[in-house]
């Protein structure tokens, strides 16, 4: 993958795949710590304590339309390749947990990419999926509930490119705030 | 740029409410975007900003637009699959920017499918 932010995708879409209706998304950055952490939580149906172990296995896969399973082992890989560690937990019946922490100055760092455009895309392709998307920089933080978005709208179906182009830009402009000195 | 408020979004809303009419029935089309690992690294996610501006351009709210998983044809990725109501469903193959914007101005718009970039139609 050679955006951080595709990576949140293919985890996204993978809660989304097992059933979920709420995808938590927190990514931490603290260049004092020079760490940045990923945390992808989904409310689906889990996975079972068996396959656990065997998820970041690129042969494994449970899928029957084809034999490789990368989504989960290309994101382990990407983690360790950059000083961090992958971390995987499901337990039974609330859901998976994926974290994921990298070094920040890591020569090997791929960008973190369009992170609005890649909340918008998940939110366009999943209106019926509640996110929850978190960013904290060093004591600073912002959180955009489609839940809440929601509630405003009314009824008002959130995936119009209107309603899109909005949650774009608040994030956007959140983004550049968060960063500012 | 000002901070987007939570007020800024009630004002769309009820801006967005009244120029358009909600028609009854449900979508007529569904485009459906593959984004397993394959899709999305091949470029899935700049393929449904094009959908976002194209579906901006037009004033039609019977196209829905929804995600999948990998449909098998990773080579061929990114694969849209196109269906128009009473239709079979077309699944087109490496799709770009470009791509998908013909594909929606000339098959969904007008119902002209892309023969050039179609992997499939779906019996």
């Amino acid at each position: 993958m050679r955006e951080i932010s595709l990576h949140i995708i293919d985890i996204a879409e993978n809660g989304i795949a097992a059933d979920a209706d709420l995808i938590t998304i927190r990514i931490s950055e603290s260049p004092a710590e020079n760490l940045l952490k990923i945390h992808v939580k989904d409310n689906g149906r889990g996975i079972p304590g068996e396959m656990i172990e065997k998820v970041t296995d690129p042969f494994f896969t449970t899928r029957k339309t084809r034999r490789v399973g990368l989504g989960l082992s290309l994101f382990k890989e990407a983690a360790e390749r950059c000083g961090g560690e992958f971390g995987i937990t499901s337990p039974e019946g609330t859901g998976t947990e994926i974290s994921a922490s990298f070094m920040l100055d890591h020569i090997d760092l791929a960008p973190m990419g369009d992170l609005a455009g890649s909340i918008t895309c998940l939110v366009m392709g999943n209106p019926g999926v509640d996110f929850v998307y978190t960013h904290e920089y060093n004591e600073r933080s912002f959180t955009i509930d489609t839940r809440e978005i929601k509630r405003e709208l009314d009824g008002f179906p959130v995936n119009t490119p209107e309603v899109l182009r909005f949650i774009t830009d608040m994030i956007r402009t959140s983004l550049k705030e968060l960063k500012e000195i | 740029m000002a901070k987007l408020t939570i007020e800024d979004l009630k004002r769309l809303r009820d801006e967005t409410k009244k120029k358009t009419v909600l028609r009854e029935g449900g979508a007529t089309v569904n485009i459906t975007v593959h984004m397993g690992t394959c899709g999305i690294a091949a470029g899935a996610r700049e393929v449904m900003e094009v959908l976002l501006d194209e579906m901006s351009l037009t004033d039609r709210l019977d196209i829905h637009v929804t995600n999948s998983g990998c449909m098998g044809m990773c080579s061929s990725e990114p694969n849209v699959t196109v269906e128009i109501k009473g239709q079979a469903p077309v699944v087109y193959q490496h799709v770009d920017r470009n791509r998908m914007r013909q594909i929606f101005k000339r098959h969904v718009l007008m119902g002209e499918v892309q023969t050039d970039f179609a992997l499939a139609r779906i019996q």
